[in-house]
């Protein structure tokens, strides 16, 4: 399981930061979920793996921490989730705007030679 | 205690009336002046309070507990030579304010005059009471800011502004290398409490830093009382209000440098490292400012460099550093306070009434307002040095030092000679100034008619020249006991008591004096007509103006120089800019973990599911396909990207969190549908474009496939190692021990997020709130591109069909879908603080039923039956959650503290009623809001931009039809 999360984080960030080097202001907003997909699946598995073990306490009594997936990560992600929605949304009304604005969807708002 | 509390009253009282000053209204002229008056009035007693333990030898000191914690005091202290500082500060800052009343212009705002000129005293005088050397350089950089303020009050004028701002970065930059100073003895001496440093002298002159010590200091002071070569600001300084140049002149500002030299002669004294600098660089400024002066063709650029000269004069006493040499220096700090601000007002007052400040202009002026003028004429004879004035006997006690011997070096020997010659020039450039101002014929062509100023405007003057005249006659009655007991206070205790007297008989001296008076006018004499006609300077020396060298390097360093840079290192394109943002993230990544990126002995392995890979299999290819599609294939990368979402959603149930794969299903709709929405104003790229398939877009493409293929590689080998492992124990187990003790929830995540780290989630929200706001308001004025304004073309084909009948059937069961979404969003909200869900996914919840209603019908249709009003729901979201925050203060716990218990609801059952509840409510309303604010705005541009058309349309059709 580690080799193959591992590995698709790699993928996710590496389609990411390819399309966030694209001259093209729809490709960096797909770039850009895509790695947030990957920065928050790297997060999350900082809190190592865990099957079947949820952190959801019994009401009272000794809690053995070790039975239970790390509940850190998680909230940690969980806020960047919904971060990364903020961010695409503005980005994305950012972007319909400098399509109009501007007349191409050039990051840089100007076809330029690179 | 009380003598603590009077100093403290001192400290305050200018600062108060800055405050009182600063809000009575702007025409209030009277009242502005009255009220700082009054208050800098009632220092006047209290510095007679005090003088009776200073005149004993005391020393008050008098602390202010400021952030205890960190061991940081404002100490204030006062001995004999700050007495005499602040009561000078003091006294001129009541007659310049008196002055100012009737000098300023009716259309002047002045609280910001009086605010600023009072702040001013008040940082002076803090300053000079400052008892710890770091508050002494933030008051000395407050001093700087407030001069910079109160020499730009006339901003509308150009050389306002510059004045001002070369004013501040001289004074600035001398106060920053001052701080460095300030720190450096600091360590030296091993505490920054002034007293210990005044008795740390041997320790500083013996310290291997003291060279680097003293021109940092010196920089500090020189820049600050105007010392060549850093003399230029003053002059400019002269844009400044008349009154405030007298004061800057005189009592502060300029003074502060001297204060600081007198001060800390001393410490840093008694060097000949110290004689060299400090008298060399007075010396040169005395004779080159009092020659430029006899040179100046304005009034008050005659002045300016005149202060400049006087302040090298105490500078090179400072520098001589013998007692006698203190005692002059102090002596001369008061006497030219006195004549320079009494000249300053004359000359303000001959601006005032004839319009003009042009020595060749003016004339005769005794003639119209013969009390101004007699009183400008004792205050000149004063800083020329004429016998029976205060300018006299300092100056006398100046020559005197001069002439006689302290080390023999080349300096010492010329001292003599030098002084000569500045008083020659001085009295030449005062003869200068009464001559041409107040005799000779009347002016003819002067912009006003000239004449008395009113008498307030006078009195000032007239109380100034009087002092000017009892301490030159009897300076051992008046100022003679508190010069003592100020100079016993910088040099020590056992300073013998000097007469000040004014006829000492036929001495060098007094020979120097009658060759500079006598000298002075036949120089003047010779010379009257060429200066009168020549150049703002003397020849030769005006052509190097230190004021042009200043601007042109300020030019290079702060528009040149940047330039330069930004051409060279700059990135102003986005793509460039985000390479060098992964090629530093890589970088800094390969530098911190080189080496030390192993596997772990026993690396964690769970078992793998075949399925699990499969899945991911499924979810890497959508990875790819969305990057190879989003060019050319927009949809179809929308559709991937939604798909390697999914993956991920269901990656967070398999691996226990469930909470992240309800919020990540959800976020994952509503990205979706907000791309979607997006795309209908993207118009389709149609053609290829061409230069993707020339050499260099393929080169670019590779370099950053290879940036691209080593990041995720990087970041799979440190994910992989990171995951293998063992796990450490970490605050993770605390939440999960204490998550139902303490937060009264079974689900640590929700538990975490709304009650122990409630603040990062409130702040979380602020930023939802600010964007949801920012797309609204982005999209307000929101023009699509031109290709996209037409309709689409599905609806403009033959058969037009509406969207109920394309949508039927969904359309049905969408509107069906809605209660159900309400209650599924309830469902999530209640159980979320035990159970997956809470108020971020029951949020999106409900603003995902509203989207289906906004999809399956019409926005009319929809927006006559339901209405949402998302900005008043974050609006009631943010307070809600914050009003829970602050809630807890009302049982004394700190901001956002969450109380937990359940209650017994009927039918429902037991509920979870934590305070938490609440706060998430509020996290649920903002998200909801945001969400359907974003959602809406884009969904409601179809409508908008219909609207526009059919507005368009019409247009045109009556054009036409016309």
């Amino acid at each position: 399981m580690e080799l193959v999360l591992s590995l698709v984080i790699g993928i996710f960030a590496g389609s990411g930061i390819w399309l966030l080097l694209r001259p093209r202001t729809f490709q960096v907003i797909i770039g850009l979920c895509l790695l947030s997909y990957a920065v928050n699946l790297f997060i999350f598995s900082m809190g190592r793996l865990t099957v079947g073990a949820p952190a959801i306490m019994p009401r009272g009594g000794f809690v053995n921490p070790a039975a239970y997936a790390d509940p850190v990560p998680q909230a940690l992600v969980l806020t960047a989730i919904v971060i990364s929605f903020a961010t695409t949304a503005l980005f994305l009304v950012v972007l319909i705007a400098a399509r109009g604005l501007t007349g191409n969807d050039h990051v840089d708002g100007r076809e330029t030679e690179q | 205690m009380i003598e603590e509390n009077l100093l403290l009253i001192l400290v305050g009282l200018p600062f108060a009336a800055a405050i009182a000053a600063s809000t009575v209204s702007t025409t209030a002229h009277r009242a502005a002046a009255w009220v700082s008056g009054i208050l800098l009035a009632v220092g006047l007693p209290i510095l007679a309070t005090l003088h009776g333990p200073i005149a004993d030898g005391q020393v008050l000191r008098a602390s202010l507990y400021w952030v205890p914690s960190l061991g940081l005091t404002l100490t204030f202290r006062m001995d004999g030579f700050v007495w005499m500082f602040v009561a000078l500060v003091y006294g001129i800052a009541i007659l310049v304010l008196i002055y100012a009343r009737y000098y300023l212009s009716k259309s002047d705002p002045v609280p910001r005059f009086y605010a600023f000129l009072m702040a001013f005293t008040g940082a002076m005088v803090s300053m000079l009471m400052s008892g710890n050397i770091l508050m002494l350089v933030v008051f000395w950089e407050l001093t700087s800011i407030l001069s910079f303020l109160l020499i730009g009050y006339w901003y509308q004028g150009q050389a306002a502004r510059d004045g001002a701002r070369m004013a501040l970065i001289v004074t600035g930059l001398g106060g920053l290398c001052l701080f460095v100073a300030m720190l450096l003895l600091g360590q030296i001496v091993g505490s920054y409490d002034l007293d210990r440093v005044l008795l740390a002298g041997d320790k500083v002159r013996a310290d291997p830093l003291y060279p680097l010590l003293l021109t940092l200091f010196l920089l500090g002071a020189f820049t600050k009382s105007a010392q060549m070569p850093f003399h230029f600001w003053l002059p400019g300084a002269m844009a400044a209000p008349t009154p405030v140049s007298a004061f800057l002149h005189s009592a502060t500002m300029v003074k502060a440098g001297v204060f600081l030299l007198v001060r800390f002669s001393p410490v840093m004294g008694q060097t000949d490292l110290w004689f060299y600098a400090v008298t060399g660089t007075g010396m040169v400024t005395l004779v080159l400012g009092s020659l430029i002066a006899l040179f100046r063709h304005d009034l008050k650029g005659l002045l300016a460099y005149s202060t400049i000269s006087h302040l090298g004069l105490i500078t090179a006493l400072a520098g001589i550093g013998s007692q006698a040499a203190i005692l002059a220096a102090i002596f001369h700090i008061a006497n030219h306070a006195v004549f320079k601000a009494s000249l300053f007002m004359a000359a303000g007052i001959i601006d005032h009434e004839t319009g003009t400040r042009d020595m060749r202009r003016l004339s005769g002026l005794i003639r119209a307002m013969p009390v101004t003028g007699s009183l400008a004429i004792v205050a000149s004879a004063a800083m020329a040095g004429v016998p029976l004035l205060n300018g006299f006997l300092s100056k006398e006690m100046f020559f005197a030092e001069a002439a006689d011997w302290h080390n023999g070096s080349w300096l010492d020997d010329s001292l003599a000679y030098l002084a000569t010659l500045a008083g020659v020039f001085a009295v030449a450039y005062s003869l200068r100034f009464i001559a041409s101002v107040f005799f000779g014929p009347p002016a003819t062509d002067l912009p006003k008619t000239p004449h008395e100023p009113p008498g307030w405007m006078r009195h000032p003057v007239e109380l100034l020249v009087l002092v000017c005249l009892i301490v030159g006659i009897f300076p051992d009655q008046t100022l003679g006991p508190t010069l003592h007991v100020a100079a016993r206070s910088v040099l020590g205790a056992d300073l013998p008591y000097t007469d000040i007297a004014i006829w000492h008989g036929f001495t060098l001296p007094l020979g120097m004096s009658l060759i500079a008076l006598v000298g002075g006018v036949v120089l003047y004499m010779l010379f009257r007509d060429r200066i009168a006609a020549g150049p703002e300077g003397p020849p030769l020396l005006h052509r190097l103006r230190a004021q042009r060298v200043f601007e042109r390097l300020l030019l290079l360093l702060t528009w040149k120089f940047p330039r330069q840079a930004h051409r060279l290192i700059g990135a102003d394109r986005l793509q460039p800019q985000l390479r060098i943002i992964v090629l530093l993230a890589v970088a800094a990544g390969v530098a911190t973990l080189w080496g030390g990126l192993r596997q772990a002995p026993q690396p964690l392995a769970t078992p793998l599911n075949p399925s699990f890979a499969v899945m991911w299999l499924v979810g890497g290819a959508c990875a790819i396909g969305a990057a190879w599609m989003a060019k050319y294939h927009r949809f179809a990368a929308v559709v991937l990207l939604g798909g390697a979402g999914a993956v991920t959603c269901l990656t967070f149930a398999w691996l226990s969190a469930p909470d992240l794969a309800v919020t990540q299903l959800l976020v994952e709709i509503v990205t979706t549908v907000l791309l979607l929405l997006g795309l209908r104003w993207l118009p389709k790229r149609r053609e290829e474009i061409a230069e993707d398939r020339l050499l260099p877009a393929r080169l670019r493409r590779g370099r950053d496939f290879v940036i691209a293929v080593v990041a995720g590689a990087g970041l799979s080998a440190i994910a992989y190692v990171m995951m293998t492992w063992p796990h450490i124990s970490n605050v993770g187990n605390w939440f999960l021990r204490n998550a139902y003790s303490e937060g009264g929830g079974t689900n640590v995540v929700n538990v975490i997020l709304v009650d122990f780290r409630a603040f990062d989630t409130f702040g979380e929200i602020t930023v939802l709130a600010i964007v949801g706001i920012s797309v609204y308001a982005l999209l307000r004025r929101f023009r699509p591109a031109p290709e996209s304004i037409d309709q689409p073309a599905d609806q403009t084909g033959p058969e037009q069909r509406s969207i109920t009948e394309v949508l039927l059937v969904p359309s049905v069961i969408m509107r069906w879908m809605f209660p159900v979404l309400i209650v599924l969003a309830a469902y999530l909200f209640f159980r979320g603080h035990d159970l997956p869900g809470g108020g971020f996914s029951a949020g999106v919840t409900v603003s995902i039923a509203f989207l289906l209603q906004y999809l399956a019908h019409d926005v009319r249709w929809i927006e006559a039956r339901l209405t949402v009003l998302p900005i008043k729901w974050m609006g009631a979201g943010l307070l809600v959650a914050g009003l829970t925050g602050v809630g807890a203060f009302l049982f004394g716990y700190p901001f956002l503290t969450a109380h937990a218990q359940y209650v017994d609801l009927p039918l429902i059952g037991k509920v979870p009623a934590a305070t938490a509840l609440l706060f998430d409510a509020g996290v649920f309303a903002l998200v909801m809001g945001a969400t359907v604010l974003m959602l809406v705005a884009i969904a409601h541009q179809a409508l908008r931009i219909a609207r526009l058309r059919e507005r368009d349309a019409a247009a045109r059709s009556e054009t036409e039809g016309l």
